[in-house]
């Protein structure tokens, strides 16, 4: 199906929907790099005017990426729940952003929505919004999940500990280890990127952190972020897997960029369920995603970056993950240029992710090679401080020495917490609390307890 | 018990651990040297690949020097596309070779001035009867440059040397991808990458050179290369600093 409409004099088409959401999407450097993006700012407008007129059903008739070609577009249309998108049925997009926004649209509703919505719905809505929409929105829609501790609780800002090493070092990331802790970061993962493939390392880590884990009695749960072909070769050896980890992109050529494929990851899933390792949940897998993955392996299909990363949240959601996180500004400026089109992925990625019922957390953070600094990161953790997100990604100084890129230290995010009055995940908040690392004001102190001391030597 | 618990575990990384905090924050020192880190980063970004320095630090291994289809730094920032595609002048010619080496800018030229003949130097004596292409020297590249540049020359394998997104602690950090059968339109998946080539911090050049010559080993004898190639044959370098 294809659209015309007129403004300021001019006649814009729109060949399918795809073109339409693409011309519809607020400016970033991959949809021009891809040849798809609005050729000016007023052909945009026009294209949000048609698309806000577009009804809702228009989704389910209509795929991005044909049916017969792609594993995700099945995916996304036999999972769909008639029932559950009831409610919104006989919307337009624009009537589907009112009514996200109206008061009606409380936290138990949306989250009862959420299997009646596809990631191609939720993009085109976003599309409309501007940051304080998605900010607003976001805000209460709620992804609750647990292993060892519980994420996406009201109030709550839970962190990745990402002890990277370029050599995986032992020592080296015991020290980013502690040093973590210390700050009262980790309740969301100990999250380690290997710098090998190798799986004996890759067991060598994950040991490496449940040694610690139960020497110091703490409710934490460990990820080593390796390919899914490397975990399940670790899990049928007995290994410590609690998390099994995969990037993830929304197209099937995309996936096959990565080497993975739905049936793989329902497999890995499944070995890691058996595991039963957790206490407070079941959520056994993590992802990452980030907009311009399958742009920058070729397999975008002529689809927006932004709608592509929606559709990534439905491969993710269909393994019932414990965390999930956008990657927003690691890939760089091909994709995001700078800090203005990273926050505004930062938060489109959140909401959409939240409203198909993807427990989202946000790497915040840039490369040195994007027009962006530490008052970008200030700003979008700030702002999904108040949009209620999950998780965030944090490392020693906010440099991770082993991807080359910057993401928030530490102290970023005490700082936002005693800003916003946030509180890390409730188990290990206990825990802090009883070696002594939270005072009743929910300050971290200086200090060094002793449990940690032992493992610093 | 040391006064100081961190002394061992800072010799162990140049993670920024211990950092001294202002309240909840950072306090005006760290943050300064953050900054010029930062600072240091986005020049190495913009410095020019010397290729003429880059040749001669290869000695006689050195081959020709070609460029991509981008026209400046700007450009290459922001069109990777053309960074993958070789100018239609580059004059390489098709020979009979079992492996390509290509040695390209990437997003640090400072990587490339400081690593790349070294590694080249450590890895090609390892690689005893094979037919190694004269090193080719790519500027405003990206990785899957190598693709062409080794269907030009009629390698089975290319092996690409380039500089790393420069971070904050790490401006001059080298990685080298190796691709079996390479052709344009070759993926991620379809290769194996060892990162971080860094001495004193990273992996030092020998060590590189070992896995390399071990990757390219199994890869030549199993004719394929990406995640169904691991490296589970040579040894883990240890941690250098």
């Amino acid at each position: 199906m294809s659209w015309t409409t007129t403004l300021g004099g001019h006649s814009y088409r729109f060949a399918d929907l795809r073109d339409l959401l693409a011309r519809s999407t607020p400016l970033r450097s991959g949809d021009v790099l891809a040849g798809v993006a609005a050729e000016s700012a007023a052909e945009r407008v026009a294209a949000q005017t048609v698309l806000a007129d577009l009804p809702l059903q228009h989704f389910l008739d209509e795929a991005v990426v044909p049916y017969e070609d792609d594993d995700v577009t099945r995916l996304i249309m036999d999972s769909h729940d008639a029932d559950a998108f009831a409610p919104v049925r006989s919307l337009t997009v624009g009537g589907f952003r009112d009514w996200l926004l109206s008061w009606e649209a409380d936290t138990a509703t949306l989250s009862a929505l959420a299997p009646g919505l596809t990631p191609e719905m939720v993009a085109a809505a976003s599309k409309l919004m501007r940051v304080g929409d998605l900010v607003a929105v976001a805000r209460k829609t709620r992804v609750v999940t647990g292993l060892r501790t519980t994420i996406g609780l009201e109030g709550r800002l839970a962190t990745r500990l990402q002890p990277n090493h370029p050599t995986d070092d032992a020592v080296g990331i015991t020290a980013s280890l502690v040093d973590g802790l210390l700050h009262g970061a980790g309740d969301a993962v100990v999250g380690i990127n290997p710098a090998t493939d190798r799986p004996s390392t890759v067991l060598a880590l994950l040991e490496l952190v449940d040694d610690a884990r139960r020497r110091l009695d703490a409710p934490i749960q460990s990820c080593v972020l390796t390919h899914v072909t490397t975990t399940l070769e670790l899990l049928e050896q007995g290994a410590p897997v609690d998390l099994v980890f995969q990037s993830v992109a929304g197209t099937q050529a995309a996936n096959r960029g990565f080497g993975v494929t739905l049936d793989q990851l329902r497999e890995a899933h499944a070995a890691a369920s058996e595991l039963h390792r957790g206490t407070v949940g079941d959520n056994v897998t993590y992802f990452e995603t980030g907009q311009g993955s399958a742009l920058s392996a070729d397999a975008h299909h002529g689809v927006d970056e932004q709608t592509l990363e929606a559709r990534a949240y439905a491969v993710c959601r269909a393994f019932d993950p414990l965390l999930v996180n956008t990657v927003v500004g690691f890939i760089g400026p091909e994709y995001l240029y700078d800090g203005k089109q990273i926050l505004r992925a930062g938060l489109e990625d959140h909401l959409c992710g939240k409203l198909l019922g993807v427990p989202m957390g946000v790497d915040v953070c840039y490369t040195n090679h994007a027009e962006a600094d530490a008052d970008d990161t200030d700003t979008l953790l700030l702002t999904l401080g108040a949009a209620g997100c999950g998780f965030v990604i944090t490392v020693p100084g906010g440099d991770d020495i082993m991807l080359n890129y910057q993401s928030l230290s530490f102290q970023d995010v005490l700082q936002v917490r005693q800003t916003l009055g946030l509180r890390p995940a409730p188990e290990f908040e206990a825990w802090l609390g009883s070696v002594g690392l939270l005072d009743d004001a929910g300050r971290v102190p200086q200090l060094v307890p002793e449990p940690i001391r032992a493992l610093m030597s | 018990m040391s006064a100081d618990p961190w002394e061992t575990l800072r010799a162990a990384t140049r993670a920024r651990v211990g950092l001294g905090r202002a309240g909840d924050g950072l306090s005006t020192a760290e943050n300064l040297r953050l900054a010029a880190a930062h600072a240091q980063a986005r020049d190495a970004v913009h410095t020019p690949l010397d290729a003429d320095a880059v040749v001669a630090a290869l000695g006689e291994r050195a081959g020709p020097v070609v460029r991509s289809q981008v026209a400046d730094r700007t450009e290459y920032l922001q069109r990777p596309d053309l960074g993958r595609r070789l100018s239609s002048d580059h004059g390489l010619s098709s020979g009979e070779f079992d492996l390509a080496v290509v040695v390209a800018d990437g997003l640090s030229a400072t990587a490339v001035h400081e690593h790349a003949a070294a590694v080249v130097d450590a890895l090609v004596p390892r690689l005893e009867g094979w037919a190694v292409a004269p090193v080719v020297v790519a500027e405003q590249a990206r990785v899957a440059l190598g693709d062409e540049i080794a269907a030009a020359l009629g390698a089975s394998m290319v092996l690409v040397l380039i500089g790393e997104r420069p971070g904050m602690s790490a401006p001059d950090s080298l990685g080298a991808y190796l691709t079996f059968g390479p052709r344009p339109g070759r993926v991620d998946s379809e290769r194996n990458c060892v990162s971080n080539i860094r001495p004193p911090d990273g992996l030092t050049y020998d060590a590189a050179a070992e896995v390399l010559a071990a990757l390219l080993t199994e890869s030549f004898r199993r004719q394929l290369s990406g995640v169904e190639l691991k490296d589970t044959g040579a040894a883990l370098p240890p941690a250098a600093g």
